[in-house]
């Protein structure tokens, strides 16, 4: 098939520069009954993120007496894309992003302080224009520090790689489907470490390394909305 | 059996730069790729790293495309964490280790473009869909690399069946499927801070942190970082270029085994 033309005039699709970020927009505490919350739109995306716990284990048997366990689910809502409606239940694909995501949180959580407990973390993508797991990332990020559990650091996330021979950062879906290389990545920024990384397509050590240096530009802007979300919340009045 | 050592043991071996089993860190243990083990198969490749034995087998069936690729043929990737292999592992439906593992695999494989899908094309709506089936039949470390390997040989020394009207004829004189690109992958697991190379069964036990990193001659093909542990920056890039390096290695193993099929 046609690979559609995803840049021109200089410009891509949506209008935007490589380096350009969609709108960002994070709002903590959303979820009452939640520990801690944040609902984030990022261009088109619509992402709900919530933590509950630390709680009593279940099933027991998981329990860890040394430090709280992570449970971790991703989920698209069935009416979430613009194409056909998704399957309800976890695919293969939600499986791998939960473990991912999962992974990213068990290194920042300070998982000692609460032996034999379990932490849950839920993130329901209600509607998708690429990029959701960088997405919910950023979302869980806001509602782990809103719910007071002590954590490390807030990560931040963001999906983009490479259209022809450019280097582009946050890819909207068409540009993730049709890209010629699609990085996820997730950054703890105080501690400089990279917590999560995927990539798949085509790219060399030189373009990949140029990537990471566009990522970074573009992280403060991530940041600074996470802590604006926070700081809306627990400003004080007068 | 695998043998035991404590954390303490094996952190203080490795802060003298040693290994358990004497390998430097940037060692393969020794591999072996043997294709068409199940010849009923159309295709398959049997992989010893170590003592981490896995299989890859192809077959291919008549099916529908994908909506957004009407004229290319699907690769469907399943991994299997057989019982028998390990201890450790259980009867069920797939584990999220085992979800992951076939789909950077199959990561892989896609983004370096191995099989060649649109010769895959039957006619309208119908197309042929490869079914890669990944067996762990003994567990000792870096299945990544080793269920890469077994799938890639598999794949190149697969038989394209033949339609006659409706019936698939899968034996007799048949071409090779078509195939593009090959691909290695590199796994390397964090202890520490410590780097390694194929982590055995027992380092990946005690491994906080795993980076596999899928390359061809030229192009970073596919990546993966694992667990709760993390790599900075620099450690990746550098790992980037250990894994251009033994890549080559790899690939050649693989060209090897397959010559001779």
């Amino acid at each position: 098939m046609q690979k559609p033309e995803l840049i021109k005039d200089g410009k891509r699709l949506d209008g935007r520069d490589f380096e350009e970020l969609r709108p960002l927009k994070i709002v903590a505490g959303i979820i009452k009954n939640a520990t801690g919350s944040a609902y984030l739109e990022w261009g088109n995306n619509k992402v709900l993120a919530a933590v509950y716990g630390p709680k009593e284990v279940l099933p027991k048997h998981l329990a860890d007496p040394e430090k709280a366990i992570v449970k971790c689910r991703y989920a698209m809502a069935p009416f979430s894309s613009l194409e056909e409606h998704g399957r309800a239940g976890p695919n293969r694909r939600a499986t791998e992003i939960s473990k991912v995501t999962k992974e990213v949180f068990e290194n920042l959580i300070m998982l000692e302080k609460f032996p034999s407990t379990e932490i849950d973390i839920f993130i329901e993508i209600l509607q998708s224009d690429g990029g959701t797991r960088s997405a919910g990332i950023t979302a869980a990020g806001v509602a782990l520090a809103d719910s007071g559990i002590p954590i490390r650091d807030i990560p931040f996330a963001v999906a983009g790689g490479k259209i022809g021979d450019k280097l582009a950062i946050d890819f909207n879906k068409i540009e993730d489907n049709y890209s010629d290389a699609d990085i996820p990545i997730a950054i703890s920024p105080n501690l400089d470490r990279v917590l999560l990384l995927q990539m798949d397509g085509k790219m060399t050590k030189e373009e990949f390394s140029r990537y990471l240096d566009m990522v970074e530009r573009v992280s403060k802007q991530i940041i600074s909305a996470q802590k604006n979300a926070l700081l809306e919340k627990y400003k004080v009045n007068g | 059996m695998q043998i035991k050592v404590s954390k303490e043991y094996l952190t203080e071996l490795l802060s003298r730069q040693e290994r358990v089993d004497q390998r430097g860190f940037f060692d393969y243990r020794s591999i072996s790729i043997k294709t068409n083990t199940i010849p009923n198969a159309e295709g398959s490749a049997s992989v010893y790293i170590g003592n981490t034995y896995v299989l890859a087998g192809v077959k291919l069936d008549v099916g529908t495309p994908m909506p957004d690729k009407p004229d290319e043929g699907v690769l469907v990737t399943s991994a299997e964490l057989l019982p028998l292999a390990s201890v450790e592992y259980e009867e069920g439906p797939p584990s999220p280790e085992a979800v992951e593992f076939a789909r950077v695999v199959d990561r892989g494989i896609r983004a370096a473009e191995v099989i060649d899908t649109e010769s895959l094309f039957i006619e309208e709506n119908k197309v042929w869909n490869v079914y890669l089936d990944i067996y762990v039949l003994n567990y000792d470390g870096n299945l990544f690399d080793a269920g890469t390997l077994a799938s890639v040989a598999a794949l190149l020394t697969t038989r394209m069946p033949r339609l006659e009207g409706e019936q698939v004829i899968r034996t007799g004189d048949l071409p090779r499927l078509k195939t593009k690109g090959i691909v290695a992958s590199t796994t390397f697991a964090k202890i520490g801070n410590a780097i390694l190379l194929d982590p055995t069964g027992l380092e990946e036990s005690f491994m906080n942190a795993r980076l596999t990193i899928a390359t061809d001659d030229e192009y970073i093909h596919a990546m993966q970082k694992g667990l709760a542990g993390y790599f900075t920056r620099q450690e990746i890039e550098k790992l980037i270029d250990t894994s251009f390096e033994k890549s080559k290695m790899l690939r050649s193993l693989i060209s090897k085994a397959v010559s001779g099929d």
